[in-house]
C-alpha cells in the first residue's frame, strides 16, 4: 500500500478477500502456523535458514571433502602444500581454498571446523538458556529469599568481565570443549535468568494461576506446565539471537588459545594460525574469517526473522 | 542522590568482595598444599621453590586464614605477589600495562558511542530511506563481526594495503606512548579503536534506532513540532534525550564487554595493555599476574558501572526511587 495511513477503500477489501480468501481468513491456524506463514514470507529469514542448513549438511558430511580431496584433516602435505620456501600454497586445483601454514587442505579444515562451531553454538546456549530459564522460574516465582539471592547472583555474573574469568578458569584447567561449554554456560545465564524472571513477575499474578493453585498444583507444577510454555516464545527468539553470541565467543576462545587445543581444526583456531602469514598468505585468513562470518550472520539474520514472526507486535530493530 | 551513590557503593564493595572470593577459589582452593603450590608454580617447579610457596602463603593453614591474609595483603599492602616468570612485582607490571588499555578502552568508547548514536539518529529520522536501509544493514554486519576478524581485515585491508603501496601509516603491531609521542600514539591506536568500536557501535546503532522511533511516536513530540520547533531541536532537545536513557544503561552493562573486546583487540594488534600481558601470562603459566590482572579489571568495571548509573539516575529520575 503507499499510503499506509489511509484506510483501505472498499474496492481494495473487496479485490482483497475474494470468495476462496474468505474461506481461507475462517480456517483456524494455531500460533506456530500463524508463525510460520509470517516466516515463510520473509525473503531473507528464508535464505538466511537455508545457508545455515548448508553449513549443517558442510559439518555433518565434512568427511566426505576430506574423501573426494584425498586430503585427511590432520595430515599435513610438506610436499605439495607448501612452497620451497615452507610457505603455504595458494588456492588450485589441488587445494581449492589453498593450504596452510603446515601443508594442510583448509577447505577440509574449514569443514570439520563447522563441526565445533555448530556443536559449541547449540549446546552451549542450550545449557546457558536451560540454567537461566530455570533460575529466572525460581526467582520469578518464589520471590523473597530466593529472589534475591539470585537477583545478587546476576549482578554479580553480568558485572564481571566474562573473558577475564574465562582466562583464570582455562588457566587452572586444561583448554578443551568441556571447559569452553562449561565458561559460556556458567557467564551466559544472567541475561536469560532476568529476561524470564520478568516475564514470570507478571504471569504469576494472572488467574489462571490462581485457579491451578487452587486445584493443589505444586510449585514445581506451576512453574514448569502452567508458566514455562507462556514464556517459550520469548525464549526461542533469545536462543536463536544467542546462538551466533556463542560461536563468536567460542571462536574468540580458541583465537586467544584458550578454547579447543590443535591440532583439532576449529575456525577461531585456524584464524590465529593466519595470522602471522596473511601477508604472503591471504587465503589462510580470509577464508576461515569468511565461515564464521557468514555463519553468524545468517543465524543473526535468522533470530531477527524468528522474532518477527513469533512476536509481530515488536518492530524490528 | 546521595543515598543512591552510597546504596551502589556498598553493593559494589559487596561485588569485589565475591570477585576476590571467586579469585581465591580458582586459584588457591585444591586438594593439598602440594597441588595448590603446584598450580601456582608451574608443574615442572622444582621442590625448592613448592615449599618456599608453601611457607610463604602459608598454603597449610585453614583456607578462611588464607582468605583472609590474601585479602589483607590485597587491601592494605596492596601487594599483588610476583611475577614467577619476569621475576618482577606484578604493581609494577600493572603500572606499566593499565595506561595502554586505558587509552585503547576510552579512545573506543567514545568512537563507539558517536558512532552508533549518530547514524541511529539519521537512520531513525530518515526511516524507510536508502540512508536508513545502508545503516541498518551494516549494522547488523559489524554486529555479526567477531572482533579479532575485524582487527585482522583492518590489519590485512588497510595497514597492509597501504604498506604495500609505500604509505606507512598505521603500524600492524605495537603501541607508542602518548607522552613520547602523540602522534605516533594517534596513529598506534586508530585501527584498534576502530575495530573495538565498530562492532559494539553497531549494537548502539540499532538500540538508538528503536529506542528514538519509539519516543517520536509519543504525544509530547507531535507537541513540541506543534509549537513551531525546528526539526533539529525536536529531535536532539526533546527526542534524543529521553532515547538514550536505555543506551546508557546498556552501556553500563557493556562495560565488562569493553574490557574483553580490549583482550581481544590488544593480542590482534600487539599492544602491551593489560589483555596482552594476560593471555601471554596464561602460556607462560604465570598465575600471580593473571590474578592481579583479573582483580585490577573487575574492580575497573565495578567502579565504571557505578559511574553508569549515577550518569543513568542523572538521565532518569525514576531509577533513583527505587
Amino acid at each position: 500500500m503507499t499510503n499506509p495511513g489511509a484506510l483501505p477503500t472498499s474496492e481494495v477489501l473487496g479485490e482483497a478477500i475474494g470468495d476462496e480468501a474468505v474461506a481461507h481468513v475462517i480456517e483456524g491456524r494455531s500460533t506456530w502456523q500463524l508463525a510460520w506463514a509470517r516466516f515463510r514470507k520473509d525473503r531473507i529469514a528464508m535464505v538466511s535458514a537455508g545457508v545455515i542448513v548448508l553449513v549443517v549438511l558442510v559439518a555433518i558430511f565434512a568427511p566426505v571433502f576430506a574423501s573426494l580431496t584425498g586430503h585427511g584433516v590432520n595430515e599435513q602435505f610438506r610436499q605439495t602444500g607448501l612452497n620451497a620456501y615452507g610457505l603455504p600454497e595458494p588456492p588450485s586445483g589441488r587445494f581449492l581454498l589453498g593450504s596452510d601454514d603446515l601443508g594442510r587442505d583448509i577447505l577440509v579444515r574449514i569443514a570439520y571446523g563447522a563441526r565445533i562451531s555448530l556443536f559449541v553454538g547449540v549446546v552451549a546456549t542450550l545449557l546457558t538458556v536451560a540454567i537461566g530459564a530455570v533460575l529466572g522460574l525460581m526467582a520469578g516465582y518464589f520471590g523473597g529469599i530466593v529472589d534475591s539471592v539470585i537477583a545478587r547472583l546476576v549482578d554479580l555474573v553480568l558485572s564481571l568481565p566474562f573473558l577475564l574469568f574465562a582466562i583464570s578458569l582455562v588457566s587452572v584447567t586444561q583448554p578443551g570443549l568441556t571447559i569452553v561449554i562449561v565458561v559460556i554456560g556458567v557467564f551466559g545465564w544472567a541475561a536469560v535468568a532476568r529476561i524470564v524472571r520478568g516475564q514470570v513477575l507478571s504471569i504469576r499474578e494472572k488467574e489462571y494461576i490462581e485457579a491451578a493453585r487452587s486445584l493443589g498444583a505444586s510449585a514445581w507444577r506451576i512453574m514448569f506446565v502452567d508458566i514455562l510454555p507462556n514464556v517459550l516464545t520469548q525464549l526461542i527468539v533469545y536462543t536463536t539471537l544467542l546462538i551466533p553470541i556463542t560461536i563468536v565467543l567460542e571462536a574468540t576462545l580458541s583465537y586467544l588459545g584458550l578454547g579447543i587445543p590443535p591440532p583439532t581444526a576449529d575456525w577461531g583456531q585456524m584464524i590465529a594460525e593466519s595470522q602471522n602469514l596473511y601477508q604472503q598468505a591471504w587465503w589462510f585468513l580470509v577464508f576461515p574469517s569468511a565461515a564464521l562470518l557468514i555463519t553468524t550472520l545468517a543465524f543473526n539474520l535468522l533470530g531477527d526473522g524468528i522474532r518477527d514472526a513469533l512476536d509481530p507486535g515488536l518492530a524490528r530493530l | 542522590m546521595v543515598r543512591f551513590l552510597i546504596r551502589r557503593i556498598i553493593l559494589g564493595v559487596l561485588v569485589m568482595i565475591m570477585v576476590t572470593m571467586l579469585v581465591f577459589g580458582i586459584f588457591f582452593v585444591g586438594d593439598n598444599a602440594e597441588t595448590v603450590a603446584y598450580r601456582l608454580a608451574g608443574k615442572n617447579a622444582q621442590l625448592k621453590t613448592v615449599n618456599l610457596i608453601i611457607k610463604r602463603l602459608h598454603l597449610h593453614d585453614p583456607i578462611y586464614v588464607q582468605y583472609w591474609d590474601f585479602l589483607k595483603r590485597l587491601v592494605w599492602h596492596h601487594d599483588l605477589g610476583y611475577s614467577y616468570y619476569g621475576n618482577e612485582p606484578v604493581s609494577t607490571i600493572l603500572k606499566q600495562t593499565v595506561p595502554v588499555t586505558l587509552s585503547l578502552a576510552i579512545g573506543a568508547a567514545i568512537i563507539w558511542l558517536v558512532i552508533g548514536v549518530l547514524s541511529g539518529v539519521l537512520s531513525a529520522v530518515r526511516r524507510g530511506s536508502i540512508l536508513d536501509r545502508v545503516i541498518t544493514t551494516l549494522a547488523l554486519f559489524f554486529y555479526s563481526m567477531p572482533t579479532f576478524v575485524l582487527g585482522l581485515m583492518l590489519l590485512f585491508l588497510v595497514s597492509y594495503q597501504l604498506q604495500v603501496r609505500g604509505i606507512r601509516i598505521f603500524p600492524g603491531q605495537g603501541y607508542v606512548g602518548l607522552t613520547q609521542s602523540p602522534l605516533g600514539w594517534l596513529e598506534s591506536l586508530t585501527l584498534p579503536w576502530l575495530t573495538l568500536a565498530l562492532v559494539s557501535a553497531a549494537t548502539y546503532s540499532r538500540l538508538t534506532r528503536g529506542s528514538l522511533l519509539e519516543v517520536l511516536g509519543e504525544d509530547y513530540i507531535r507537541t513540541a513540532r506543534a509549537k513551531g520547533l525546528r526539526e533539529r531541536r525536536v529531535i536532539f532537545r526533546h527526542g534524543l534525550r529521553s532515547a538514550l536513557t536505555p543506551v546508557a544503561s546498556q552501556f553500563g552493562i557493556d562495560v565488562g564487554v569493553l574490557v574483553g573486546g580490549a583482550i581481544v583487540t590488544e593480542t590482534v594488534f600487539g599492544l602491551p595493555g593489560l589483555g596482552l600481558t594476560a593471555v601471554r601470562a596464561i602460556s607462560n603459566g604465570d598465575l600471580p599476574v593473571i590474578i592481579g590482572i583479573v582483580i585490577v579489571a573487575s574492580a575497573a568495571v565495578v567502579v565504571a558501572n557505578i559511574v553508569m548509573d549515577m550518569v543513568y539516575a542523572f538521565l532518569d529520575p525514576r531509577v533513583r526511587l527505587h
